[in-house]
């Protein structure tokens, strides 16, 4: 059942679709045709490799975390170090494959969404790398946060376009890039950073960051001999966790967790929880858990990470949820900064402070584990982009 | 008890006539005396030779009573049908002019239970068709059996969902053909042959053309092409088109009217209330520019 989702009609069970004006479905129509045909083109798989290979430094390691193990006292910590991928996160995966299916589609301009601007970031040097001409959105709440990335992807030679409606941030700016594409669909190809949105969107996105499991996978047989009996990774829109946990799937003895933003807790309203908070509705082209009141608009959402700062999640992981194959938790955003401290500290790697959420788990979960257990979790973004943050939380100016 | 009893007997009245009206509206379907108003005002059209003006305008702005008020005047300055907008948060198919609207409803706490019970209301002085435009989400909180049965009980007439094609549609189809309620799906110029077959053949009540690629509120610039692409849609849609997206002003009514059965004008309406919402004469300036456009499209 797993390898045959989602369905023909895009669909994860009851959640996914095409919930689009009809001005962008011929588009959605052709993308899927084009993706399904460059998915079993052996040279686009051998391109997209290469690229993957030579370009963004894959396969990247996996680490075996001893001090902070031993700090914590319980299960063996593994993390697959996506942080070590050019521009700093694992979005590249997404943006490098997205970028050559608009070649191979003839499309000479890409637009895209970003949050945390790594999505940003990534799809920009892709654009820079192909010579596509490119115009990130993003909220201006984000951009004050992650300036350091705004200025990155100018350099990089894109357009990026503040939005500066609702609530300023992700889900603003994924609103501004459908305006755009329903205007210039048929010159444009949008590189959506997640596995949300309309059909084929969540399954080409999975897709092409499930290399960050199957690499895994095959690296932790390799150091422990056996499979790990946790996946943690943290979940925003839910690529990078979704990449890790595709491959395991059918795993039965592999326990997988997604860690949501839990912002200022559940109970303040200030945060990103989708399941622990939200129930199902239609944004921005998908049927998903949202965070969402009586009337059905669409609520305020607060992180202190701009990557999980969103009100939706991808529909497979809605179905996954459901289905009780994965479980879904949240840390707050004083158990992800404290997180990043002690990783810092103990392993000297800053995470992104998306990744510090899932490291926040790791660090309720280790202590209730034996050594001989081991837990693989995802450390999807390194944390550069998030000093200026940081240092202005704690009243240090640089 | 007898409270409870005499519930239950409406309930069962209220099912009934839905059962009813559901049954009636096949009738209509298959061509014979049409209960819906937005059928009986295209067919009166149709047999004066003229073509039907809608006017979008997005509800409780500024205010859910000013919204009534612009109806009635605006039936009189010579509007045929009128779509009403609900306010979402997060509108992916509407441009500038319209997000703003609906942003200044919402700061009102305007919700879709309000705006029905106004239209209800509304019924008591008025016979216009009424459609609402609104996205999936609404719909879906509330539930589509008990929208559907609400927006019939308001007096509603037809449904546009701008973020639900025809392909996405069969939870509410059921629902809304059991109320009587037009489903009216869009068509866009990049849509394909095979898309225009598939969807003008669900559309009813009316197709909606979106007469550019792109958002509401977007220059229109080529009208000689949607004429054309009207031309090939009536040949196998079940039910008139009506034309909007980018049409701003009489003389873009008077070319869209010549080959359109319908004429939707949105965003340049609630551009005008927007910028006038404060003057004591707002319902007067915004009645003349439809008496404009009417004017326009019907000068020959």
């Amino acid at each position: 059942m797993i390898a045959t989702l989602p369905d023909r009609d895009g669909r994860f069970g009851p959640y996914g679709g095409r919930y689009v004006p009809e001005t962008l479905v011929p588009a959605l129509i052709e993308l899927e045709a084009q993706y399904e045909k460059a998915k079993k083109d052996r040279r686009f798989q051998a391109t997209l490799t290469d690229y993957l290979h030579r370009y963004v430094g894959r396969p990247t390691s996996l680490y075996r975390a001893n001090r902070l193990s031993a700090t914590l006292g319980g299960a063996t910590i593994y993390l697959k170090r996506e942080d070590l991928c050019h521009t700093g996160a694992h979005k590249i995966n997404n943006a490098i494959g997205q970028a050559l299916l608009a070649l191979r589609m003839k499309k000479q301009r890409v637009i895209a969404e970003t949050g945390a601007g790594q999505h940003g970031v990534a799809t920009a040097t892709a654009a820079a790398m192909f010579g596509l001409q490119c115009e990130i959105y993003m909220g201006t709440e984000d951009m004050q946060r992650q300036a350091l990335n705004v200025f990155r992807m100018r350099l990089l030679g894109a357009t990026v376009t503040g939005v500066d409606t609702g609530s300023r941030t992700l889900k603003d700016a994924i609103s501004e890039a459908m305006r755009d594409w329903t205007t210039n669909v048929r010159t444009t190809h949008y590189v959506l950073g997640s596995v949300l949105g309309p059909h084929p969107y969540p399954m080409m996105i999975r897709d092409f960051q499930s290399v960050i499991g199957r690499e895994a996978r095959k690296q932790i047989l390799a150091a422990e001999g056996r499979l790990p009996d946790y996946l943690v990774a943290c979940v925003g829109g839910g690529s990078n966790s979704m990449g890790l946990f595709y491959p395991f799937l059918r795993d039965k003895t592999v326990k997988m967790v997604g860690v949501e933003a839990g912002g200022a807790g559940i109970v303040s309203g200030k945060h990103a929880a989708r399941f622990a908070g939200g129930k199902p509705g239609v944004l921005q082209g998908t049927m998903t858990y949202l965070l969402q009141d009586e009337d059905g608009q669409i609520n305020r959402t607060h992180s202190i990470s701009a990557g999980l700062d969103y009100a939706a999640v991808g529909p497979e992981h809605s179905f996954y949820h459901d289905q009780g194959r994965i479980e879904y938790v949240y840390a707050t955003d004083e158990e992800a900064l404290e997180a990043f401290d002690l990783l810092t500290r103990e392993e000297g790697i800053m995470p992104a402070l998306e990744s510090a959420h899932a490291v926040a788990h790791v660090i309720k979960l280790a202590p209730t584990l034996r050594k001989s257990q081991v837990i693989l979790v995802n450390l999807s973004g390194r944390g550069d982009k998030d000093v200026q943050q940081i240092a202005r939380m704690r009243g240090v100016t640089l | 008890m007898i409270k409870t009893v005499k519930m239950v007997g409406r309930m069962r009245g209220l099912a009934q006539a839905a059962h009813s009206s559901g049954k009636s509206a096949l009738v209509a379907q298959q061509g014979s005396a049409a209960p819906n108003r937005l059928d009986s005002v295209f067919d009166r059209l149709k047999a004066e030779n003229k073509k039907a003006l809608i006017i979008y305008l997005m509800a409780g702005d500024p205010t859910l009573d000013d919204t009534k008020r612009l109806v009635l005047a605006l039936e009189g300055a010579g509007a045929d049908i009128i779509e009403l907008g609900v306010p979402f948060s997060d509108p992916i198919a509407d441009g500038p002019v319209i997000q703003r609207a609906a942003q200044r409803a919402l700061a009102n706490g305007v919700s879709l239970r309000a705006i029905l019970a106004m239209v209800k209301s509304l019924r008591l002085r008025t016979k216009i068709p009424i459609v609402l435009m609104l996205y999936y989400n609404s719909v879906c909180a509330m539930g589509y059996e008990t929208f559907c049965q609400a927006a019939k009980d308001a007096g509603v007439d037809g449904v546009i969902v701008p973020d639900m094609p025809p392909d996405e549609a069969g939870p509410l189809k059921g629902p809304a053909e059991e109320a009587g309620l037009r489903l009216i799906f869009l068509l866009a110029p990049t849509s394909t042959a095979a898309r225009r077959a598939f969807v003008a053949r669900r559309s009813r009540g009316f197709l909606y053309y979106v007469s550019l690629t792109g958002i509401t509120g977007a220059k229109l610039t080529d009208i000689a092409d949607v004429g054309q692409k009207v031309e090939k849609i009536k040949k196998i849609a079940r039910a008139p088109i009506a034309v909007g997206f980018g049409v701003a002003t009489p003389e873009d009514a008077a070319r869209v009217s010549q080959f359109a059965d319908g004429v939707i004008v949105g965003s340049a309406v609630v551009r005008r209330i927007e910028e006038c919402c404060h003057a004591p004469d707002m319902v007067e300036q915004v009645a003349e520019f439809v008496t404009s456009l009417k004017t326009a499209m019907t000068q020959k």
